[in-house]
């Protein structure tokens, strides 16, 4: 019975290989989980560096991360959930959409570092924002883009037909069946695209480390320039100038990471059951 | 609010059909999709206050028609309409008339229950909401109103906040009757309205249909002729006789007349269940 | 009944009003919102515009002054003697992105096949966001990961410093199995279920009718996935920059190290200046129309297949 044989190994193998996908997530979790937890205190999430090898805490570059993390998601959010709902709810196949989509499939593809120097050439330079929050808030926009695009237009299209014909039943607009019911129909899973694009976001270095600049500062307007957890966490390793803090940046930022990831997947999950 | 008596399962309808003005009429209605005939030479008046039902083997193009009456069509691209449909007698396929406006007057329930994922008050409430009513309690009154017609309140009143989709299959679609009355229509169009549901929420809805067609126009689409029998006062058989091509209207008449002396061989046929 | 005749009073009053027209209001309203939202989807297509002309701005005289042939086909960069061939950082790029792929494809098909295959719904449960997590661990983490304790282990073994191709590809390769696996599970998720039953109502086994009846029908969408895996493979770059080394020069051995075209921006970028600058927007821009001609690439082939379904 070669044939149950050759079964059998086929079988051990996509099992080795998907133990393979799981192991190595949880060794690089775990990795970073043991070497970082000893770093971690109040004091080193809430101080600042000090001195050529930074020692202290890493709070200025946290703040930077969230800083241009959420000004990155105050600028795509609406523009991406309206595009989103041209596409879903008001386009025409035809020449116009294909572009469109043509266009967001290609800014999907488009390598973070290319992005990075797309944003140093356009808002750093040629608009003078310098480097800033809202010069890497801005180039973050066009990354997010098409993954909130996607993400959104999804979850309008899972909104069953029938809920729309009841709307429009009533003598409801198109703008006022969208707004009121399939907008709101489509929320949670609009909610777990947008959190898992502000992770995406967190988590982005090549893009923000030529736009944000690369100088620890507390940022306050955003126009102040800041060195991102990222950022920092790559000095950090590629100096070898300390790397504790290297393992606590690195222990913050994958905190950050899962939490965002699994909130994403609590609410998609809770939102199932109902 | 005074009931009618149960329906009795016979082709006489429980009270003699009104002969009111015509509600709605329809000349020589031709519709497409796209290339497809879909219907063609469609001729018949609705009559004001009273079930019209429209019947006839799957694929016959009823639903088709009963979405013309609130311009529901004009959401599906690739639609055409020839042909007159006036309400009131005024040409709802005008230039420049409103659809939206038209479907508030001509509302509609479907055949798959459809709440809002909302609670059942906000799905009553939708309605008004939409045509500016903001009040609280206009909005309380007009909820427990609907609520009321549509035979549901006694079972929700308690529970208005929970959300519509908890609701069985039957009061899901009763709530969706309560929510197009909030809006109070003229005109109530039922494709299939209860074939997705329990039987004794059907007869929960025949029921409120016999008291609602006092104040409303309705027209059903039904492939269940002895429901077509129990509530209709007026029917109208449908049949596409060749495949691919395009559905006629093939006779009309008080549902009396169509289940005990059809005119049409056709509608014989049918109503004794030798095709279809 | 008296609620029931109050209605129809007032339906008789709304009669008289007869059918209202459209509001220009209403209409003045919907079409603006209508064309608010066209606006929005069209920022998508204003970035590529924006990306392509301000990088091509930047790059584009590379090309010119320094001549393609040069900047494409030569083999040195030393950008302080001002040669600027960029041949080692593409060879460098290739090199990474082919191991890459060789070792990334089969783990990621495996993990997929066995997802939408062999795993119970309590291990795929337990599986399928393993991979989703990993797709959401930043490079910089992987490059950490990779440096600290894949280095060492490759110098062990090399006896080198461990920086270079074999440590990258590693890296890579467990980095683009979300996309790949991801992607390759809808495909085998989209084969229509009655192909399945066929197979092993025939008697063949389960391997059987993966790779003969399975994998064959899902083809084209595993292909789509390995292209866009490549594309990640080419485009990435702070796992890469962290791991191999970075040196332009065609490398003795794998574990010598390379350099590729996203990390040697990275590097040189605080430095730049003149031509070395524009060198390295030239860069960004072969970088770029390298991925659009994958996206390209992906969607020839769907047209290409359902163009022959059509004729089936």
């Amino acid at each position: 019975m070669s044939k149950r044989i050759a079964n059998q190994i086929a079988l051990a193998l996509l099992w080795t290989s998907a133990l393979t996908t799981v192991a190595v997530l949880f060794a690089v979790i775990l990795y970073v989980v043991v070497n970082g937890i000893g770093q971690l205190s109040l004091g080193f999430i809430f101080t600042w560096p000090r001195g050529v090898n930074a020692e202290g805490g890493v709070w200025p570059t946290i703040v930077s991360t969230l800083y241009v993390t959420a000004l990155a998601m105050v600028i795509v959010t609406p523009i991406a959930i309206l595009a989103a709902v041209y596409l879903a709810e008001y386009a025409v196949q035809g020449r116009l959409v294909s572009i469109i989509r043509c266009a967001a499939d290609t800014l999907a593809s488009v390598p973070s570092i290319v992005m990075g120097l797309f944003g140093l050439a356009l808002f750093v330079e040629a608009a003078h924002i310098g480097f800033s929050m809202l010069s890497a808030a801005l180039a973050l926009t066009f990354l997010m883009l098409p993954i909130v695009m996607r993400t959104t237009e999804e979850a309008i299209r899972a909104v069953p037909k029938y809920i729309r014909w009841g709307s429009y039943g009533l003598g409801a607009t198109k703008w006022q069946t969208v707004r009121r019911t399939v907008l709101p129909a489509a929320m949670p899973r609009i909610l777990t695209g947008l959190i898992l694009a502000t992770g995406r976001a967190v988590g982005e270095t090549a893009v923000v480390i030529y736009t944000m600049g690369q100088a620890i500062n507390m940022p306050v307007s955003p126009l102040d320039s800041g060195r991102p957890m990222t950022v920092h966490l790559y000095l950090l390793a590629m100096e070898g100038i300390n790397l504790p803090a290297a393992y606590g940046t690195a222990l913050l930022l994958m905190i950050m990471i899962l939490g965002f990831n699994l909130s994403a997947r609590y609410l998609l999950r809770r939102t199932r059951k109902v | 609010m005074t009931r009618m008596p149960a329906p009795i399962v016979s082709p006489t309808p429980a009270a003699p059909a009104p002969d009111g003005p015509d509600k709605i009429t329809v000349k020589g209605l031709e519709f497409y999709y796209g290339d497809f005939h879909a219907l063609t030479d469609v001729t018949v008046p609705i009559k004001s206050t009273a079930v019209t039902a429209f019947i006839g083997p799957s694929g016959c193009g009823k639903s088709t028609f009963i979405r013309c009456f609130n311009r529901m069509n004009d959401l599906i691209p690739g639609t055409r309409l020839e042909g007159k449909v006036t309400l009131d007698g005024q040409d709802i396929y005008a230039p420049g008339v409103d659809p939206v406006d038209l479907r508030r007057r001509v509302g509609m329930i479907f055949q798959q229950p459809n709440p809002f994922p909302m609670s059942i008050y906000d799905n009553v409430a939708f309605g008004p909401r939409l045509h500016g009513i903001t009040k609280k309690s206009e909005l309380d009154d007009l909820v427990r109103d609907s609520l009321d017609r549509a035979n549901l309140w006694k079972e929700v009143k308690d529970i208005l906040g929970r959300g519509g989709l908890t609701l069985s299959g039957g009061q899901q679609q009763r709530l969706c009757i309560a929510r197009v009355l909030a809006v109070q229509p003229e005109v109530l169009l039922m494709d299939e309205p209860c074939s997705a549901i329990d039987p004794t929420s059907v007869q929960k809805i025949e029921d409120l249909m016999a008291v609602l067609k006092e104040s409303i126009t309705i027209i059903i689409v039904t492939h269940n002729m002895q429901q077509a029998a129990r509530v209709s006062d007026f029917t109208a058989f449908f049949l596409q006789e060749v495949a691919g091509e395009a559905a006629v209207l093939v006779e009309y008449d008080r549902t009396t007349n169509v289940f005990t002396s059809p005119r049409d061989k056709r509608t014989e046929d049918y109503i004794t269940g030798r095709f279809g | 009944m008296a609620e029931a005749s109050a209605q129809n009073d007032e339906n008789h009053k709304k009669a008289a009003h007869g059918l209202r027209l459209v509001s220009r209001s209403t209409h003045l309203k919907e079409a603006g919102l209508r064309n608010l939202f066209l606006l929005c989807a069209f920022v998508a297509v204003l970035g590529v515009a924006l990306i392509f002309l301000f990088v091509g701005w930047r790059g584009w005289s590379i090309f010119s002054t320094y001549g393609v042939g040069a900047f494409l086909g030569g083999a040195e960069w030393d950008p302080i003697d001002g040669i600027y061939g960029i041949l080692p950082l593409i060879y460098g790029s290739l090199v990474v992105m082919g191991g890459a792929l060789a070792l990334g494809t089969p783990l990621a098909v495996g993990t997929a096949i066995f997802l939408s295959e062999i795993a119970s719904p309590r291990v795929r449960s337990i599986v399928r966001p393993a991979v989703e997590l990993l797709a959401g661990i930043p490079s910089v983490i992987f490059g950490f990961f990779g440096l600290l304790i894949l280095r060492p282990f490759i110098a062990s073994t090399s006896g080198g410093l461990g920086f270079g191709a074999a440590t990258a590809w590693i890296i890579l390769a467990i980095m683009i199995v979300p996309t790949i696996a991801t992607l390759t599970e809808d495909a085998l998720g989209s084969i229509q279920p009655g192909i399945r039953e066929a197979s092993y109502a025939m008697g063949a086994t389960t391997w059987q009718t993966v790779y003969k009846v399975l994998v064959p029908a899902a083809k084209i969408g595993i292909i789509d996935a390995i292209i866009l895996g490549m594309g990640r493979a080419i485009g990435e770059t702070m796992a890469v920059l962290m791991v191999v080394g970075n040196a332009p020069v065609f490398p003795d051995s794998v574990t010598d190290p390379i350099a590729t075209l996203t990390t040697q921006i990275v590097i040189d970028m605080p430095y730049a200046t003149g031509d070395h600058r524009t060198a390295l927007f030239g860069m960004a821009i072969i970088l770029f129309i390298v991925s659009m001609g994958l996206v390209a690439a992906v969607r020839l082939i769907s047209r290409l297949q359902s163009a022959m379904e059509a004729n089936r």
